[in-house]
Formats: C-alpha cells, sequence, structure tokens
C-alpha cells in the first residue's frame, strides 16, 4: 500500500473540560477522498485547525509526506503543500474574485517581496489565477467584488484559491454548506475528478456527496473516531448508525 | 463624481498652482503654509501605508517624525557650532546637505520602526494602539531630558541646509523640493499599493488567515510596511524640522500621532491622495480659523465627527466614485 500522504497520530485538544480531540489517528492516501463526518460540535473543525496548523495539539502528531509538521506553523505547512478551505469563507472581500486567486498563486511563487511591478500585470500567476478560476466556473466574474459574490460563489472561490497552490492534499472543510442541491451536485462531479490531482481530506455534512465521493470515511462523534472503513462499510455499522446516521432518519 | 486619478492630479496641481500663484503675488508667507501643507501630507502618506494598506492603527508615528527632525536638528547643530560628532568612539562631521541628512533619517525611521514593529505587531487592536503609543512617549520624554541637544526647549537651526544646484533659502526653492519628494512617494505609494507586496499586504489586513494558508506571513508583510511607513513620515520630519529651522520634543508628541491620523481619516483612509487632501483642509482650518479663534480645533473635531459618520472613505471618498478594491 502506499505511504500516506497525510497521517495524523493520537492528535488530542481539550478546551478546558471539553475533550475536542481524543487520540485521533487518520490518515489520508495517494487519490482517495477521506471523508471526516459526525454531528455538529464533533470536533471536525478542531481537527483541521490542528492539522492545518491554526491549533496547537495537546498531544499527539501530524505528518505530511513522511515528513514531521507538528512544529510547523500555518504558512509553512501551506508551502509544504496543504491545500485549505474554509468552513466559513476566509476571502478578502474588499478585493476582486481575481485578486483572491492571484494572491493564492502568489503564494505558490513564494515571491511576495516584489514592490514595483504591477501584481495583475504578471503573466505567470495571472494566468495560475485565471485557469483556477475558469475550473470552478468563475471565469465571467474575475473583476467583481468578492463582497457582491453570491454564498456559492464564494465557495467557489474558496475552491479556486486552495488550486491556486497545486496542494499536494486538499483539505476542505464543508465546501457544500449552503449550497443547494444543483451546487452540490456540481461541485461533487468536481471533486470526484479532483482527487486525481491531489488526496482530499473533505469534512462534510451533506451524506449524498459523500456517500457518492468517498473512497473511506472515519466517523467522529465527541472528538473520537468511531470508525473508518468504506461508504459500505460504514452504511451497515450498527455503531454508527446508533451514534449518529441514526438522527439522520 | 470624479475618477480618483483625476482627483489625484487635480489636488497635486493645486497645491503647485497656490504656490506659483504666490510667487508670482510675492508671498511667501503663503509658500510657506503650502510647504508646511505638503511636508504634513507627506509625513500623512507615510502613516497611511500602515493604517491604510496594513490596517495598522499606530499612534506612534510621532517616533519617526521626530527622528527625522532629530536626524537633521543634530547632523545642523554639529556644522553651526564646529563640534564632531562622537558616537562611541567614531567622530564623524555634522552635515547641512539635504540628501545626507534625508538618508539619515530615513536609516533612523525605519531601523527605529523595525524594532517597534518586531515588539508591536504580534499583537493588535487596542494592544497595537497602546504599545506603539508607549513607544512615542519614551522617545518624547528621552528627548526632553536630552540637554545636549536643547532638552525641552529644543535645538534652533541658524544654518538653512543645501541642496546641490538650488538656493533652498528661496521660499519656493524649497516648496519645490518638498512638492517633488510628495509626488516621488505618492508615486512609490501608488505602484506599491498594486504590486504583489501590496496585494499580499492587502489580503492581510483583510483576512490574515487567508495569507497564511496560502504560505506567505501576514507577521512580515505588516513589519515591511510599518518599516516603508516609518522611513516616509521621518523623511517628513526632517523636512519639517528644515522648514521651521527648528526640532523640538513635541515632534514626538502623541497629538501630533493623532494628528497625522486625523489627517488620514479627514481625506481617506487607503486613498492616494487622501492624506495630501487632509492635509491642505487641516493647514487651511489652521491658519483661516486659527486667526479669528483660539478654539479652532472644535470645528476640526466637528468636521472629523461628520466624516467618521457619514463619509468613512473620507473626503476623497465622498469626491471618487472608485471603491477601494477595484485593483
Ligand atoms: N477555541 C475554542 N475554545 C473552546 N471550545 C471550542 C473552541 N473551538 C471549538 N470548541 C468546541 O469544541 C467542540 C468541537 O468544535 P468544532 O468546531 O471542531 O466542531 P465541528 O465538528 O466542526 O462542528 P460543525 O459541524 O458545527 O462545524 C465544540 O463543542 C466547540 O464548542
Ligand atoms: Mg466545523
Amino acid at each position: 500500500m502506499a505511504d500516506p500522504v497525510l497521517s495524523t497520530d493520537g492528535l488530542t485538544k481539550r478546551f478546558g473540560a471539553l475533550t475536542a480531540s481524543d487520540g485521533i489517528s487518520l490518515d489520508v492516501r495517494p487519490g482517495e477522498i477521506h471523508a471526516v463526518i459526525g454531528p455538529n460540535g464533533a470536533g471536525k473543525s478542531t481537527l483541521i485547525h490542528q492539522i492545518c496548523g491554526g491549533l496547537r495539539p495537546d498531544h499527539g502528531r501530524v505528518h505530511l509526506l513522511g515528513q514531521d509538521v507538528t512544529a510547523l506553523n500555518t504558512a509553512a505547512r501551506a508551502r509544504a503543500g496543504l491545500g485549505r478551505t474554509f468552513q466559513i469563507s476566509a476571502l478578502a472581500m474588499e478585493d476582486s474574485v481575481l485578486q483572491n486567486a492571484m494572491l493564492g498563486a502568489l503564494g505558490r511563487s513564494g515571491r511576495p517581496w516584489r514592490f514595483f511591478g504591477r501584481a495583475l500585470g504578471d503573466a505567470d500567476l495571472r494566468a495560475r489565477a485565471e485557469d483556477c478560476l475558469a475550473r470552478v466556473g468563475l471565469a465571467d466574474h474575475l473583476h467583481a467584488r468578492t463582497a457582491t459574490l453570491s454564498h456559492g460563489q464564494r465557495r467557489q472561490l474558496e475552491v479556486a484559491v486552495a488550486l491556486t497552490l497545486e496542494p499536494r492534499i486538499f483539505i476542505m472543510d464543508e465546501p457544500m454548506a449552503g449550497l443547494g442541491s444543483d451546487g452540490s451536485a456540481k461541485l461533487t462531479r468536481f471533486l470526484d475528478r479532483l482527487r486525481e490531482e491531489a488526496p482530499i481530506l473533505l469534512v462534510e455534512h451533506d451524506m449524498d456527496a459523500v456517500f457518492a465521493l468517498a473512497d473511506r470515511v472515519s466517523v467522529l462523534v465527541y472528538g473520537r473516531v468511531i470508525a473508518t472503513g468504506t461508504v459500505a462499510e460504514i452504511r451497515s455499522s450498527a455503531e454508527v448508525r446508533e451514534a449518529y446516521l441514526g438522527e439522520e432518519g | 463624481m470624479i475618477a480618483e486619478r483625476w482627483l489625484n492630479l487635480a489636488v497635486l496641481a493645486g497645491l503647485l498652482g497656490v504656490a506659483v500663484w504666490a510667487r508670482i503675488a510675492d508671498q511667501p508667507f503663503t509658500i510657506t503654509l503650502t510647504t508646511r501643507a505638503v511636508i504634513l501630507a507627506l509625513a500623512a502618506v507615510g502613516l497611511n501605508i500602515a493604517l491604510g494598506l496594513g490596517g495598522l492603527v499606530s499612534l506612534g508615528h510621532a517616533v519617526f517624525f521626530g527622528l527625522g527632525g532629530y536626524a537633521m536638528g543634530i547632523l545642523a547643530f554639529h556644522v553651526q557650532t564646529y563640534t564632531p560628532l562622537e558616537i562611541g568612539p567614531i567622530s564623524i562631521a555634522g552635515s547641512t546637505s539635504m540628501p545626507v541628512i534625508w538618508l539619515t533619517a530615513i536609516a533612523l525611521s525605519s531601523l527605529a520602526a523595525l524594532g517597534i514593529g518586531l515588539l508591536s505587531l504580534r499583537t493588535s487592536g487596542a494592544y497595537f494602539i497602546m504599545i506603539t503609543l508607549a513607544f512615542g512617549q519614551m522617545f518624547y520624554y528621552f528627548a526632553i531630558s536630552w540637554n545636549r541637544y536643547g532638552g525641552e526647549d529644543g535645538l534652533s537651526i541658524y544654518v538653512r541646509n543645501g541642496f546641490p544646484g538650488l538656493n533652498t533659502l528661496i521660499p519656493f526653492q524649497f516648496f519645490g523640493i518638498c512638492f517633488a519628494l510628495l509626488c516621488l512617494v505618492l508615486l512609490i505609494g501608488d505602484r506599491l499599493a498594486r504590486s504583489p507586496f501590496g496585494l499580499a499586504l492587502n489580503a492581510a489586513r483583510q483576512v490574515p488567515v487567508r495569507v497564511e494558508t496560502v504560505g506567505l506571513s501576514p507577521f512580515r508583510l505588516k513589519l515591511v510596511a510599518f518599516v516603508i511607513s516609518g522611513a516616509v513620515t521621518g523623511l517628513a520630519g526632517a523636512l519639517f524640522a528644515d522648514l521651521n529651522r527648528f526640532v523640538s520634543p513635541t515632534m514626538f508628541s502623541w497629538q501630533l500621532s493623532g494628528e497625522l491620523i486625523v489627517l488620514v481619516i479627514l481625506g481617506g483612509v487607503g486613498r492616494l491622495i487622501g492624506p495630501v487632501v487632509g492635509a491642505v483642509l487641516f493647514v487651511a482650518l489652521e491658519h483661516l480659523l486659527g486667526g479669528l479663534t483660539d478654539h479652532w480645533h472644535v470645528f476640526l473635531g466637528l468636521i472629523l465627527l461628520v466624516i467618521v459618520l457619514f463619509a468613512r472613505g473620507g473626503i476623497v471618498g465622498l469626491l471618487s466614485r472608485r471603491r477601494l478594491g477595484d485593483g
């Protein structure tokens, strides 16, 4: 079996008396979509924050491409290959769609210390940004102010910015949230192809999407992974049904 | 509603026009007043790089203004007293050459900005304001106690500093130097805002977490912005001292830091020409109302209040149709 691209080893995080992550060990292998599901407050975002560097775990390690990145900050982990999207869009609202994507391309280029040439005139950055925007379907909105985008378009832009990074793995926190069924279906088809570029750790509430996409699913409840398996295994697991899926009816 | 580019040119042309008119009409005092506006504008343009682009509300920019002022004062003082300037074991001659003084002012203020930035940029919001304020007070009290250079009374400089090929004693020529520097810095500021660095800084102000997520450090971006900002305000300080031929600890005062913020807010935070408009308005009010009443600051306060409540883009925001962020 191929070495995992990303693995966590016993990640534990406490907020006071609350254990938000309780010894979470999981991995993401090349070419796969590994979905993490769980009820609200299960600790999915907390897990992602620890993987991406926004939160320090109390215990445990994070490995990316065989390298221990636990001590690295968010920016260094991004440079090491993490491409992350946010549950709540984190975009420069005053800037244009193109500028947001170009920021990603600029980060990827690692050359922000240029004080004179026009950013928008940098052909390489611009080509990369426009290409990624076209892929998510925002080609017609390059110069729109991000604040004027619909919720769905902001979600698309989140994905486009991650694409500009050409990451070794995508970490996505509820990319379908609030998209509506059309939007979810479109994004589902998109992610289905995206896994060929880089594997995806996908936190998602939309069960149709998860069951359609995931190679493996981990179920997180109260900070603990209670099961990891294929979609079929997870759907038939009595424990999972009881703890989580049952609530969905 | 006019395009911001034309507004920028109109403001600069207006400043130049007033100075040219005053020269023809032989009104040296008006030239000096205009020069004062240009220099304050330059200081505020510097602040606007930190405040407008970087979102750094610095209540300590007087540090850089004062350092620029004292760079001029001290270098010229040693020339007029025929004494060498001794820094530890090294002994150098003073200078009355403007380029030397400017470079010294820029070097000192960027160094100070680097130090202050390193210590303060880890914090944000009210803490950042307080730390920068504290640094300002530190420099202020240091200057007061520095008797070698006049202490509380400040330093009067009798020599006028020179610029190769110009007679800087002529108010219009000194105005020309200051105006040219302002235009140069505006040009640099404009390019900076549109550059890759500007793009990243702009995002670091709005969503630092996004900037980290693409692999860049908001801290370093803001630090560099703060240093550039301090350097420009330091240069303005050197010119201000030259204009008055006097430096004193008030150049380090927190009131001055506050005034610079007021200039930027009046004109429009993050607008290229905003600080210039703010400075012109400020000097005009100071002159026109200051002659009538000692309480002219009340009017300034009222205008500021109206702007903050009803026109968050400042005067430039009211006049120009461009919204921030349109490239
Ligand atoms: N910084 C924090 N301080 C204290 N408690 C926190 C913090 N962040 C998260 N929590 C708590 O940790 C638990 C897990 O939160 P988290 O956001 O990871 O859940 P989630 O699975 O992403 O939920 P959702 O599906 O609503 O996004 C919640 O009970 C939350 O209130
Ligand atoms: Mg969450």
